[in-house]
């Protein structure tokens, strides 16, 4: 087994860390760093437990080696919140009583979160197609779908001038 | 302080109102932990490096005669550390029935048995130890299907079932493969069917489906040298997995601590012992290492619990009015190899087999049969979403046949208070004929709105169901609860039911500060879950937490409440009954005097003139078991109180199917449902949505392929369950209140009821559309087309 030196940086801190060259970044977050807020749900790219965003995008940590993460910038669900401050799409899914057993919502919010920095005003179909690889068994969706476009209308109402 | 102006809780004669946080949506306890990813799942514990891994060997047989195991070269292998079999594991185990060894023993029964177990450094390791295993098999002739099975041609799967030890209301049958019969008899159906003015007689099968919670099954399980056993799962019940595993074990429950932390879905499948026991096992061989069994998804779709499947006949009839007169119907369950909750299952079904009709002749026979496939076992709603699905659907034909609108007839015919049900128990206050009402009503019944594209490629239709649901659990299955103050008044509430996305946490604290008369926000719920601290409760099942548990919560916190009280009575030299909690203080309304919780419930009061103490740390202790619930006869079925309650309610949808693919779209789902009182609304119209659109999923998607025993679609790539481009545009969600007498502020539960009545509401929508029925779900595209083909509406 070959173990690797990558540079990473999670959540806004730079590590070095030695990594198997099999092992997933999920694995890598969960395992090795403890940051076991992101979810294993099925190990396979499916069910989107584990999504993060890898340079601003989301992807599936599962399907991510570590090693292929070097000098890469990745944001987990810890991330999320700034100075104790909730992101908004964090707040407005409580708000939204989008939350039930909480093991999709590490990925869910991760994923809604990609979709409102590249597209800050969302229609319906653009937020269900945004959270289709994020499978939920709990909340039939609706309260995350009325969470994301509550999140992007106070993302709107931030940006616009007092 | 404010002025007191009304004494909130009345004692005494004086009447009671409901306090004001009982009914209001306040945000779950656990939301904000798990928006941050704080929230602590069994996955995310952390053993450090003496962690042990651990991998399972499954038959790959149906049915098979284990005739050899060689495990030599697997123990062998650098990094193994352990590997267990059946040989270790001479006990039985079993919820109802105790029919199944932890490993097998001589025989497998299903494909995904497990046969050996494997410890080792690291998964890897132990799933190379198993390709090194040796079993030699004889295959035997497999059952897969429940009618088959109960034939007496069929080959026996459980040849001792005459051996195992059963539960007194469960009626295995020695020598076949029924391993319950449950009979219901009541009134005369061969006499009514002649004064019959319409007769539908129907066939529904229902296939197996799988939970499929996001969070996989995980045990880890340390077993110390001095033969104590901590098992940290991912559980729904953690004191029944205690209790069933030191029963297979031949321990003392004392002996073993089940930690439960919070769990991501469950739905059933992480109810009981599933996969719990192998990891105890396989630590039992190395003592004082952690041992971590991690379900695979593919193992969690081939050997977890599934749902039942069920092969359904009915037979319903009524007279020129359209009043029920007789119903026949016949359930054989097909409970796969074991049958944990099945037994139970199948009695749930029967007694609840006409679904919820006044209906004066009715014979209902419930069977559970064993098969060779996986392990049927709970699925939200135990055993009423298979039944109702053909129920509800016949219950439409009839109204049909008899020239009465779907929505009349239930009105007609639906159970109502005072109503003698099949049982022969009395029906309590319910509101179910104003579920149907506000249903119909919100769905729009009797208009139909245009297609959004031309009548020749698009249709709509309109389809209502109605449900009931009792809890089913042993007569008496109990809950309790502690209330403890902390030093800054705040409270905490020890209980041992689980919160697995329901929301049962946040009830509790409601309860348990309403009860006691503390803000919402001071209270907090001792977790995670430890069978060595929590109070015990019997399972996170059935919907029974708010009912049951909350009884055991409103009953510590009233506790602790009169605790105090009588404290200060005692101190200020005033009457108990003129003083209150309100807001964290213990007041006087005599006096209006206040003094805040933090000065009382730790440290006592202080006697006057530094003469000592009074009081001392507040422990407020309730308990709460169904004592009411009688036994049924094994003949007939009949007895005073079959169940503790009904909750009921009804669903109605909109669908639009594409003639020119088969594709049926949910508009718009409305859920109706009696809950006896809403203790946070918002969190039951949650519950409403869910499980909507979970029952949506299993009437257009679920199925599990299984081919000679073999689930051919062991993934989320081909096992489809609903994503969010499938949950409806809006779902109304209305709360009706016909209070429960022995529910805390008359709640009753809501958790599975409403994915019940949904795959029979979209199937007569699909009727109501195009005219066609199905005899199974799913109703994929594919079926719907081709039932369209054989109909003649498309060509």
């Amino acid at each position: 087994m070959s173990y690797h030196k990558i540079t990473i940086t999670i959540n806004g801190v730079t590590d070095r860390v030695d990594v198997p060259s099999h092992m997933t970044l999920l694995q890598m977050l969960r395992e090795k760093l403890a940051l076991t807020g992101t979810k294993n749900g099925c190990a396979a790219g499916e069910c989107g437990a584990c999504t993060v965003l890898w340079n601003g995008e989301p992807v599936n940590s599962c399907m991510v080696l570590a090693v292929e993460c070097d000098g890469a910038q990745i944001i987990t669900v810890e991330g999320l919140a700034h100075d104790h401050q909730l992101d908004p799409i964090q707040e407005a899914i409580i708000a939204a009583g989008g939350v039930q057993c909480g093991f999709c919502i590490p990925g869910m919010l991760i994923s809604a979160r990609a979709l409102l920095d590249r597209n800050p005003d969302p229609s319906d179909y653009e937020i269900r197609d945004a959270l289709v690889g994020n499978l939920c068994r709990c909340t039939g969706y609706l309260r995350l779908i009325e969470a994301v476009k509550e999140a992007a209308r106070r993302g709107e109402a931030e940006a616009a001038p007092a | 302080m404010a002025k007191i102006k009304e004494r909130k809780n009345g004692k005494n004669g004086r009447e009671e109102k409901v306090p004001e946080l009982i009914g209001q949506s306040v945000p779950r306890v656990d939301a904000h932990e798990k928006v941050t990813g704080a929230a602590i799942f069994t996955d995310d514990l952390q053993f450090g490096p003496r962690l042990l891994h651990a991998r399972i060997l499954r038959s790959p047989h149906p049915h098979a005669l284990i005739k050899r195991i060689d495990v030599s070269k697997a123990s062998a292998l650098s990094g193994v550390k352990a590997v267990v079999t059946g040989e270790d594991t001479p006990g039985y185990i079993g919820l109802y029935l105790q029919d199944r060894h932890i490993f097998c023993r001589g025989r497998a029964r299903y494909v995904g048995d497990p046969v050996a177990g494997v410890a080792a450094v690291d998964e890897e390791t132990a799933e190379r130890a198993l390709a090194l295993i040796e079993v030699e098999y004889e295959p035997l002739p497999p059952v897969f299907d429940p009618e088959y099975g109960a034939s007496p041609k069929a080959p026996l799967i459980h040849p001792d079932l005459g051996e195992y030890k059963v539960a007194n209301f469960i009626f295995p049958k020695p020598e076949t493969n029924v391993s319950n019969h449950f009979k219901i008899r009541k009134g005369d159906v061969e006499t009514a069917w002649p004064r019959c003015a319409a007769i539908v007689e129907r066939q529904y099968r229902i296939p197996h489906v799988q939970h499929a919670p996001i969070e996989p099954h995980v045990a880890v399980a340390r077993w110390d040298e001095s033969d104590r056993i901590t098992l940290w799962a991912s559980s729904q019940s953690p004191f029944a997995a205690r209790n069933l595993i030191a029963k297979a074990l031949g321990l003392s429950q004392s002996k073993i601590e089940v930690i439960a932390p919070y769990l991501g879905g469950g739905f059933g499948s992480k109810a009981g012992v599933s996969m719990e026991a192998l990891a105890v096992v396989i630590a039992k061989a190395v003592k004082g290492r952690p041992v971590k069994l991690r379900l695979t998804r593919e193992e969690e779709f081939y050997t977890t619990f599934v749902r039942q499947g069920l092969a359904a006949h009915f037979k319903m009839g009524c007279d020129k009015d359209g009043k029920l007169l007789a119903m026949e119907n016949r359930y054989y369950w097909d409970a796969g190899a074991y049958t944990e909750y099945g037994v139970n299952m199948t009695r749930a079904g029967g007694y609840s087999g006409t679904g919820p009709y006044d209906v004066p002749n009715a014979k209902v026979d419930s069977l559970c049969i064993y098969t060779n496939h996986p392990v049927g076992g709970p699925m939200r709603g135990f055993g009423m979403p298979e039944l109702h699905a053909g129920l509800e659907q016949c219950i439409d034909d009839l109204a049909h046949a008899v020239g009465m609108d779907p929505v009349e007839f239930r009105k007609l015919n639906c159970v109502r208070e005072g109503d003698i049900i099949a049982t022969g128990m009395t029906m309590h206050p319910i509101g179910l004929s104003e579920c149907i009402e506000k249903a119909a009503q919100a769905i729009g019944w009797g208009h139909k709105a245009p297609p959004s594209a031309p009548a020749s490629r698009k249709r709509r239709g309109k389809g209502i169901a109605i449900m009931w649901k009792a809890p089913a659990m042993p007569p008496n299955a109990g809950s309790s609860a502690r209330v403890s103050l902390n030093e800054d008044g705040t409270v905490t509430v020890a209980l041992g039911g689980q919160e697995i996305g329901q929301g049962s946490f946040t009830v509790m604290a409601q309860m348990a500060a309403a009860a006691l008369g503390v803000p919402y926000d001071w209270v907090r719920i001792a977790r995670p879950l430890d069978t060595q601290y929590s109070p015990y409760e019997w399972q996170t099942v059935a919907s029974r937490l708010t009912w049951s548990m909350g009884n055991a919560v409103v009953a510590a916190a009233r506790d602790a409440r009169q605790q105090i009280l009588d404290l200060v009575a005692e101190a200020w030299g005033e009457d108990p009954d003129d003083l209150d909690i309100v807001n964290g203080n213990v007041v006087s309304y005599k006096t209006e005097e206040s003094r805040s919780l933090k000065d009382i419930v730790i440290y006592g009061l202080p006697k006057p003139n530094d003469q000592g103490w009074r009081g001392g740390p507040v422990l407020g202790r309730g308990s709460f078991m169904p004592t009411y619930v009688t036994g049924l006869d094994p003949e007939t079925g009949q007895g005073p109180r079959a169940v503790v309650h009904y909750t009921t309610g009804a669903q109605a949808v909109e669908v639009e199917v594409d003639l020119d693919t088969g594709k049926v779209d949910i508009l718009r789902g409305v859920s109706v449902y009696d809950v006896g009182r809403a203790i946070n609304p918002e969190m039951v119209k949650a519950q409403m949505e869910g499980g909507l659109v979970q029952g949506i999923s299993t009437a257009l998607f679920e199925r599990l392929k299984l081919k000679e025993g073999v689930v051919q679609n062991p993934s989320f790539v081909d096992y489809r369950i609903a994503t969010s481009s499938d949950a409806p545009q809006h779902i109304e969600a209305i709360i009706v209140e016909v209070p429960q007498d022995d529910g805390p502020w008359g709640a009753r539960g809501i958790g599975e009821h409403p994915m019940v009545p949904t795959i029979p509401a979209i199937a007569n929508a699909l009727y109501d559309a195009v005219g066609i029925r199905l005899d199974s779900p799913p109703f994929t595209a594919e079926k719907v087309y081709l039932a369209m083909v054989d109909a003649g509406i498309v060509k």
